[in-house]
């Protein structure tokens, strides 16, 4: 009987301390109600903030990077002597390997007419290092610019390029809009 | 005097011509600045039709609720295979399951591990938008551990199916190094939650051994400590589990005063100890031995002192992590940025220096910075005491553990450390 006794008491101690344990619950997931959202969210580069400081390539979990360089063709003066395709001491406005500067020969420089080229990238052999982007960005009309591919993203908890990005360019953007392309998405527009 | 009004009339008109002229201009001006470029867009004599930048749409919204009806039932099917089913198998077959699916498929992303992070941030970053799906993978296991017991560890986590499916050759470990190891998931639930509060980092995400393996792909060190784990995880039954992880410190506590919880006998014990070497986990617990419970009296005082510690170990473990704060809260990009450039003026003209270099371009004055850091350090001041005085008490709590007595007479699982693995029942002879 003692026992018993015992026995209901615990019983009742337990289920009361997993009701208010509930409650503990309840109300965390009530406070972050608040903040809930219907929306997924992504990761994605604001390119107007991007400095191409190179960590694009090497800080993301995937090898190669998910991130790639995009070409906003409405942007690009379709140049010969293009910054982001020639080295700026290149000796010669060619195809050949050691004029590029693209590490991976990953843009593809086709002539359109005179004096016109058009510059496609190869997103397969890209890797993100944002070397193109530099040198578009500094002497062409900045069309070239990178952006994280959701085909290849993980989207992953914490980006962790966004962790390591000396400009706070990566953030978090809703799915419905994943894409910062330059040209239709502009200058301090609302992310 | 009519006059007079017909002229005001006709200077308020002109002036507004006049402005509305101006505004004209500027609108004009502003939309021509607007579409400048350097080297405008030829205008293509030959029939070019220009291509469009390919932007493939992410995992879809409908995906991600799939993952989460995905987790309830395999939650369900957990407890059922536990509890009612009492079956090993269903519970070995749904790891494997889980493994594949949650591990390999969604590369271990998102877990429930990891979003305690997202939820501790929305607590305290009202600008940080949680979605749905990663708040019901924080709450579903823990409502359902506070039911049926960590069936969610028994096979609904990648991590956990990861290390049950590895296990080779389990040994026991002494109690006293189980205890001290113990306290580890503590810590890193502790430093886990202080550093997403603080908007830092990620620290479960970037030290998740196993997620590099899940998507093949990790840092060099990072695939070292993945097979570190593996490997020790063959001799040692899941190690992550027991000694690290954050979310099972939470399990813990829930399962602690589950409703139902699997048990190794389906009807009475019968002292046989048949189950008693069975769990890899060391997590049953002995029927009390005589010697134990003839020493209830020095256990009593000791019982009392230790409970009277528990306020002093709070405060010093506050006072420790208040003071640690400083050193802590370097961890914080904004905080390093703005105490090397104070520190080291230097770094300026290091243009190896990409955070210093990307600092100075963005035009941002140093004035802004430490101002933005001195409110990232005033919260780990804060955060300091919460954080130093929690470990604190925990470590208050465990030495109080040590000399609780309470009286058992079967084998049980231990209800906080037992993973609902199933493999004990096995073991036992006694059938319905
Ligand atoms: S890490 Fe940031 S600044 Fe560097 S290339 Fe990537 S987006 Fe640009
Ligand atoms: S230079 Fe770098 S970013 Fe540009 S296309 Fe080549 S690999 Fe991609
Ligand atoms: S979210 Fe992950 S996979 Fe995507 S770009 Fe960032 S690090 Fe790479
Ligand atoms: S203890 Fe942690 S890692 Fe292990 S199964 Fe449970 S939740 Fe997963
Ligand atoms: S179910 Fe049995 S064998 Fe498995 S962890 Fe619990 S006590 Fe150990």
């Amino acid at each position: 009987m003692e026992n018993n006794n015992k026995k209901s008491r615990r019983d009742f101690i337990r289920s009361g301390t997993r009701l208010s344990i509930l409650l503990t619950l309840g109300a965390v997931g009530g406070i972050a109600a608040k903040h809930l959202t219907a929306e997924k969210y992504v990761w994605q580069i604001d390119p107007f903030k991007c400095t191409q400081c190179g960590r694009c390539a090497t800080s993301c979990v995937m090898t190669p990077s998910a991130v790639k360089c995009i070409h906003a063709f409405n942007l690009c003066g379709y140049c010969d002597l293009c910054g982001g395709y020639l080295k700026p001491d290149a000796n010669k406005r060619s195809t050949a390997a050691e004029d590029q500067l693209c590490p991976t020969a990953a843009i593809a420089r086709k002539f359109i007419e005179e004096p016109y080229f058009e510059y496609v990238i190869n997103e397969d052999l890209c890797i993100g290092c944002a070397k193109c982007v530099k040198g578009c960005t500094s002497f062409g009309n900045g069309s070239l610019h990178l952006q994280i591919i959701h085909k290849r993203c993980l989207n992953c908890n914490e980006c962790s390029i966004a962790r390591l990005c000396p400009s706070q360019a990566i953030s978090r953007v809703k799915a419905s809009k994943a894409y910062n392309v330059k040209g239709s998405f502009t200058k301090d527009s609302k992310v | 005097m009519k006059c007079k009004l017909m002229l005001d009339r006709y200077l308020q008109m002109k002036n507004w011509i006049k402005i509305t002229l101006v505004f004209a201009f500027l609108m004009f001006n502003l939309a021509g600045m607007a579409q400048k470029q350097r080297f405008p867009k030829p205008e293509f004599g030959t029939g070019y039709s220009q291509p469009t930048p390919v932007t493939p749409e992410p995992r879809a919204l409908a995906l991600e609720y799939t993952d989460v009806v995905v987790l309830l039932i395999v939650l369900s099917l957990a407890s059922w295979f536990a509890i009612r089913k009492r079956s090993r198998k269903g519970l070995l077959w749904l790891s494997v399951f889980t493994l594949l699916y949650f591990g390999f498929y969604r590369n271990g992303c998102i877990c429930s591990i990891g979003s305690i992070q997202n939820v501790s941030l929305t607590l305290f970053d009202p600008g940080y938008a949680i979605s749905i799906t990663t708040l019901l993978f924080f709450l579903l296991p823990l409502i359902f551990t506070l039911y049926f017991g960590r069936t969610f560890c028994a096979g609904a986590c990648p991590l956990g199916a990861m290390q049950d499916l590895l296990i080779i050759k389990p040994l026991s470990l002494p109690e006293w190094l189980r205890k001290t190891l113990g306290v580890i998931p503590y810590l890193y639930l502790t430093f886990a939650i202080l550093f997403a509060a603080t908007g830092t980092d990620f620290i479960i995400c970037r030290y998740d051994p196993f997620v590099g393996i899940f998507r093949m792909d990790a840092e060099f060190h990072m695939v070292v400590l993945g097979i570190a784990f593996i490997l020790m995880g063959m001799f040692v039954a899941r190690p992550y589990c027991r000694f690290l992880c954050p979310y099972g410190v939470l399990l813990n506590w829930m399962s602690r005063f589950s409703k139902y919880h699997l048990s190794i006998t389906p009807a009475a014990c019968i002292q046989c100890k048949l189950c008693s070497d069975s769990c890899p986990f060391d997590a049953i617990d002995y029927p009390t031995d005589e010697k134990q419970s003839k020493n209830t009296k020095w256990g009593v005082n000791r019982f009392l002192v230790y409970a009277l510690l528990i306020p002093l170990w709070i405060f010093i473990g506050g006072f420790a992590g208040s003071k640690a704060h400083t050193w802590i809260s370097k961890a914080n990009p904004t905080v390093y940025l703005a105490e090397l450039l104070l520190s080291k003026p230097e770094v300026r003209n290091d243009q190896k220096n990409l955070d210093v270099q990307a600092f100075l371009s963005s035009g941002k004055s140093l004035e802004t910075l430490v101002k933005e850091a001195t409110v990232i350090r005033q919260k780990f001041y804060s955060g300091g005491w919460i954080a130093g005085g929690f470990i604190g008490l925990v470590i208050g709590m465990t030495l109080l553990g040590q000399v609780v007595y309470r009286k058992k007479n079967d084998y049980q699982p231990h209800k906080g450390n037992c993973f609902s693995c199933g493999r004990c029942m096995n073991f036992c002879p006694v059938k319905k």
